[in-house]
């Protein structure tokens, strides 16, 4: 594996750069160069944007068989959370009890450690979920 | 577009084959079907395999080329060609041989599919399979492909009110069915309670609403309409065989309790074969977890959306029931070598609809459904066939 499969990433990984289509509104994540909904109409207008970060939980699950890379986290929340941008994202939710997690409770994603490559390889990061504080 | 038959069937028993190879499977399966339309070498046209992912199995990319071999095809040069759709596989390759038969091209094609996944751990074996759905913005995050069943389940809990028992039974009904045939990897039947209290693999989802890995292989023979009968006493036609896409990531749909793609390529299916899923006796349907054959049996139209778990539950889909759900014991029980399953569901139709089915036989079967998944609905194939 190569180190630049990861790194050419980061734009979104890091500081979740998205686009919205200058057509309709409608945002991608990871960035798109056309819009699912306006097709030929959206070519060039595609504007990139930073997403806020915070949304809500779609779903979720506690995760106890892992691939390799996971072991020593498991058991670990993975949530679809919708963000407030209209787009939905999927990572793992940390800093909670599974019991506490909900469908609909607020999330912030946070920059965390993703994994690594192959032992002793580079490290990768991005996005996790942690409950916003009321 | 000319009539097509499946004038002959074959398959592997299912299972944890630890003394047959990827080749010896292809083989086994490919030559069972050819005997069974009594065929000769030179009469094949052309060779259509489904495999999802033997270049990681087994470290063995080309391998259309390599069944054409190991069947004793070699020397007849004819065209092998490959099908990847992920669990769509071998459905996929169906549909592929079906179109070069309907379209002229070809008169007479084998469809083959076939997994070999125990020759690698289980833990790396999941690990192929995920990737199945987006690796980069799923996968890579810790979303395994249970987990993203697992999170459709809780949503379909959520939304719909299903319980944790309707979907377990997908199991129980299932394992009982697969208990019927010679052919199915698991041939006990299980209680509600068995599901329920098995190890958590994501939550809500635990060891038995999940299908196991496996060896296996299937093939079926299809030849034109016309020629059938020179072959067989007993052709069954395809009526239809649709497919349909949607995003490979889950997160990018409007909604996670419905695959848009079975949707349209039922819709599409019915639409060509001028059917309604109420002329449907059976049906073998893509239970790569529980929750998906609820998804299923809803978004082919057999049951309204939300009312799965009840109907199965009450019994609509098992043996007897409404519709007969996956009397081969379904991906849950008669086993899920990848790129084989959708090869085996026809192969399943076609026994149902010759009457040779066996103590699993529906009575009466005249129109067989049979529908296989990619990933978490990227693709979907709805192949109906009937009694010719």
């Amino acid at each position: 594996m190569a180190t630049a499969r990861f790194w050419r990433e980061n734009p979104s990984r890091y500081n979740l750069k998205a686009v919205r289509c200058g057509n309709c509104g409608k945002v991608f994540f990871p960035p798109r160069a056309v819009c699912s909904v306006c097709h030929r109409k959206s070519i060039g207008k595609m504007q990139c944007m930073n997403l806020k970060g915070e949304g809500e939980v779609y779903s979720y699950t506690v995760v106890h068989e892992a691939p390799s890379q996971f072991e020593v986290l498991k058991p670990y929340v993975v949530a679809m959370v919708k963000m407030d941008e209209g787009v939905m994202l999927t990572s793992q939710l940390i800093d909670s009890d599974p019991k506490d997690v909900k469908i609909g409770m607020r999330v912030k994603t946070t920059l965390r450690r993703i994994g690594e490559d192959g032992p002793g390889g580079v490290i990768y990061y991005g996005y996790k979920f942690a409950p916003m504080k009321v | 577009m000319r009539e097509v038959a499946v004038i002959g069937i074959g398959d592997t028993k299912f299972g944890e084959l630890w003394d047959l190879s990827f080749r010896d499977l292809g083989m086994q399966a490919g030559l069972l079907a050819v005997n069974d339309a009594k065929l000769a070498a030179e009469d094949i046209d052309a060779l259509y395999v489904g495999n999802m992912s033997a270049g990681r199995f087994i470290e063995q990319e080309h391998v259309a080329a390599l069944i054409a071999d190991y069947s004793g095809l070699a020397r007849d040069n004819i065209p092998a060609t490959r099908i990847e759709a992920a669990g769509a596989s071998g459905g996929l390759a169906f549909r592929e041989g079906y179109l070069a038969v309907a379209s002229g091209m070809h008169d007479i094609v084998v469809v083959g599919g076939a997994e070999k996944m125990t020759d690698v751990g289980d833990v790396f074996a999941n690990e192929i399979q995920s990737s199945a759905a987006d690796t980069q913005w799923e996968v890579v995050f810790g979303a395994t492909f249970p987990a993203l069943h697992a999170m459709i389940a809780r949503r379909h809990m959520h939304e719909f009110g299903t319980t944790r028992e309707q979907i377990a039974q997908v199991a129980v009904k299932n394992h009982k069915h697969g208990a019927l045939n010679p052919k199915a990897q698991f041939q006990r039947e299980i209680e509600l309670s068995t599901v329920l209290k098995s190890p958590q693999v994501a939550e809500p989802l635990g060891v038995f609403d999940c299908a196991p890995l496996s060896d296996g292989a299937a093939a079926v023979v299809l030849c034109s309409m016309d020629k059938a009968r020179s072959y067989t006493t007993k052709p069954v036609r395809i009526v239809a065989s649709s497919q349909a896409s949607d995003t490979l990531a889950l997160h990018a749909r409007s909604s996670i309790t419905s695959f848009k793609s079975t949707q349209v390529a039922a819709r599409e299916a019915f639409r060509l074969a001028r059917k309604t899923p109420a002329d449907v006796q059976l049906a073998e349907v893509h239970d790569n977890f529980t929750i998906s054959e609820i998804l299923a049996i809803e978004d082919l139209g057999f049951f309204p959306k939300g009312q799965g778990g009840k109907a199965t539950m009450d019994g609509e889909t098992m043996l007897g029931g409404k519709v007969a759900v996956n009397t081969s014991g379904g991906l849950k029980a008669r086993g899920d070598p990848i790129g084989a399953t959708g090869v085996a569901q026809i192969v399943e139709i076609v026994q149902q609809l010759r009457g040779e089915a066996g103590r699993r036989q529906v009575p009466d079967a005249l129109l067989g459904l049979a529908h296989n998944v990619g990933g978490t609905g990227a693709t979907a194939v709805v192949s109906l066939l009937e009694v010719a």
